[in-house]
């Protein structure tokens, strides 16, 4: 007790967490107005709207599970290597040699588990309603959160560069294809045609945009893995910020007026 | 594929320790529902559900190919032979429907708790099935299948609360969240159960990680395409769709309609009832359009996009073998062709040789005429028509733009159940096909 004691007096200590422990009542409050990470919640709410049966946590976990894929994501970079060569060798070593190879499983189950995460709390706000207003924006951000975590989860379904992966991609990268216009297989690509000259070919429509090739091929690994690491998460990170900062402005979580 | 023996072994192991899971989970209840008053024959009842489940237990374990638990031979058969796309909609339909007009007998503890046994019960006896299993433990359709139990526990916990709310509300009291009005501070009583919501999830995860080793297949070949080839598992309705639907459609502008049709609920429903709290009598058409979206639309066709449709995106029973010499008939017809030839008996109208750009659109325009037609009186008719008619509450409340918006957003939902009973029905293929253009609907 005396160590922890000292601890909880030196100098160090103190000057991370300016307050006492959040034993009473006053010190709870506190926490919440002195700690960065706290301070996304609110200091006291309705028991009922933290209620598990209200509101499933699943908002929660799906941040969570943001986190895990953040932190093992950022692990995995520094043993994967997005080039046809090696791409699928250190997935490979990842599963059978690799200490720690584990990290991949925690990944890509993490990021299924992510999807049906999203979708649940989806539903659990649109049951409860709480897309009604003042919460109608949140709800849109969330939509667009929705749809960053299935092309997150898209562009890392190609990383481990095996049948899986790349054939599942051209299947779901085939239908940029038809986009109309800007699809060369689309419907009115031909009224972009200039002078005679088509200017949506398949080496200028939206699919090889997607793909930085007529097929997918080494730039699309490239492209996918920048996507994955570092281009969707930024956003995600952003929308994020943006969904809890709403969650508060709009009156916290929801429940009857 | 495994011959039966060899699949048993890797298979009985498993099943034993599924079936003692269930036994041990049904003896808690049984216990459970024991230490509680007037709930006596209920916990005997589960707790004879147990024995039975450790006989099961054993029965699986001793891994002998008649004594494993499962369905007769001819059972799967005659499933294999009845399952096809339509009667999983309709069946599905039929489930849903079931499951929401006698909600108030489905949200009890007790039915609740017999129809999740039942559905792990039949559950563990089709694993006992090699084409059954096969499919379903392949690593990345694990998580649809918590996917689909997650879902009927979590629309199991919202539906109980709302039909108490829709009761209270009847009698005029506020819902049960309007009960518990209390403040409590954030530190401890919410940041406890993140915590522990955070520690159960890793642990899950953990776990998940160690026993189910995340899939790799062969290294990529771009010249070996894998039959069927399937989009990741969450696209696999839209996939789905290209049954019906040409890609520019299924796979553009119905995903980019649900993206923005999500984004514009909130805008379009007016009902200020039922906001923050479960209730379904007070927003029965929202909830109504939702669910058939949610689960009709998007979860029904991934589940048959991933565990039904085999090689050349065939359909395939639950117990059927994956050959991929399966061959299905094609006829499918277009529209004009069922007019112009099958009904008018003449030959589709064709441009001159040598026409002008005009006459040639002209010309396509008039071969198009009866899919046009029906085209432009579903999209832009029916919208005024309803608006007279069924949605007259709804146009006056919501004014002429949000009604159009909400109105075209709900006839192209409509589109794709309409064109699957098209295709059924008729053989339709494309009500309007201009290949001039790349434009089939």
């Amino acid at each position: 007790m005396a160590i922890g004691e000292t601890i909880r007096n030196s100098q160090i200590w103190k000057s991370i967490f300016r307050h006492p422990m959040p034993l009473d009542r006053r010190n709870r409050i506190v926490v919440m107005l002195t700690n960065f990470f706290l301070h996304l919640h609110p200091v006291s709410i309705k028991k009922q709207g933290i209620a598990l049966s209200f509101t499933w946590c699943m908002g929660g976990v799906t941040f969570f599970l943001f986190l895990v894929e953040t932190v093992t994501g950022v692990l995995l970079m520094f043993y994967y290597r997005p080039t046809l060569e090696w791409a699928y060798n250190d997935i490979l070593a990842l599963r059978d040699v690799t200490s720690l190879g584990i990290l991949r499983e925690l990944h890509r189950w993490g990021a299924h588990a992510m999807v049906i995460t999203t979708w649940l709390h989806m539903y659990r706000v649109f049951l409860t309603g709480s897309y009604k207003p003042p919460r109608e924006f949140n709800w849109v951000i969330g939509v667009i959160l929705l749809l960053l975590t299935l092309l997150l989860s898209f562009t890392g379904y190609l990383l481990p560069w095996d049948q899986l992966a790349i054939w599942a991609i051209t299947v779901g990268s085939n239908m940029a294809r038809a986009t109309p216009i800007l699809g060369y297989e689309g419907p009115g690509q031909q009224l972009l045609t200039i002078g005679g000259i088509d200017m949506i070919t398949d080496g200028s429509d939206a699919r090889f945009g997607l793909l930085g090739a007529r097929f997918v091929g080494e730039e699309t690994l490239n492209r996918f893995y920048v996507l994955h690491c570092i281009a969707i998460p930024l956003a995600t990170a952003l929308l994020l910020a943006i969904h809890f900062w709403r969650v508060r402005k709009d009156g916290g979580i929801s429940g009857p007026l | 594929m495994h011959s039966n023996g060899l699949f048993l072994k890797d298979v009985a192991g498993f099943l034993g320790s599924y079936y003692t899971g269930l036994a041990v989970m049904n003896a808690v209840a049984a216990l459970i529902l024991w230490r509680k008053k007037g709930q006596f024959g209920w916990a005997v009842t589960w707790a004879v559900f147990a024995g039975a489940m450790m006989i099961l237990a054993s029965l699986a374990l001793s891994g002998s190919e008649s004594l494993v638990p499962g369905l007769p031979l001819a059972a799967r058969n005659l499933v294999n032979k009845l399952s096809g796309p339509v009667l999983y909609t309709l069946g599905t339909t039929a489930l849903f429907t079931i499951l929401f007009v006698f909600r108030k007998f489905f949200v009890q503890p007790m039915a609740a708790w017999m129809v999740f046994n039942l559905a792990l019960v039949l559950m563990g006896l089709s694993m006992a099935d090699a084409n059954f299993a096969s499919i379903v433990m392949k690593p990345d359709n694990v998580p649809i299948v918590g996917l689909v139990f997650l879902l009927a526990f979590f629309t199991w916990v919202a539906t109980k609360q709302a039909v108490v709310n829709d009761e209270r509300i009847k009698q005029g009291l506020p819902p049960m969240e309007k009960l518990d009005d209390e403040k409590v501070l954030v530190w401890p009583d919410l940041v406890y159960t993140e915590l522990i919501c955070m520690v159960a999830v890793s642990a899950f995860l953990l776990v998940w990680a160690i026993f189910l080793p995340a899939p790799l297949e062969e290294p990529a070949s771009s010249v070996k395409t894998p039959n069927p080839s399937k989009a990741p598992w969450y696209f696999l309705g839209l996939q789905e769709m290209l049954v019906y639907f040409d890609p520019w459609y299924a796979g553009v502008v119905l995903p980019s309609l649900v993206v923005f049709g999500l984004m514009a609920m909130p805008y379009l429903d007016f009902n200020k009832k039922g906001n923050g709290y479960y209730s379904i009598e007070e927003r029965k058409f929202s909830y109504l359009v939702y669910q058939f979206g949610f689960f009709e639309l998007w979860i029904t066709l991934i589940i048959l996009g991933t565990f039904l449709r085999g090689p050349n995106w065939n359909f395939y029973g639950p117990f059927e073998y994956w050959t991929p010499y399966k061959v299905e008939v094609l006829n499918n017809v277009d529209l004009p062709q069922m007019f112009w030839v099958n009904l008018l008996d003449r030959p589709l109208p064709r441009a001159p040789q040598g026409a002008g750009t005009l006459v040639q659109i002209g010309t396509i325009l008039l071969r198009e005429a009866p899919g046009l037609a029906l085209l432009g009186a579903y999209l832009v008719l029916l919208p005024p028509l309803l608006a007279v008619t069924v949605f007259r509450g709804f146009y006056a409340r919501m004014g002429f733009i949000r009604y159009m918006i909400m109105a075209n957003l709900m006839l192209l939902m409509l589109s794709l159940p309409l064109k699957m009973i098209l295709r059924w029905t008729l053989n339709l293929k494309y009500l309007v096909s201009i290949p001039e253009f790349s434009l089939n609907f």
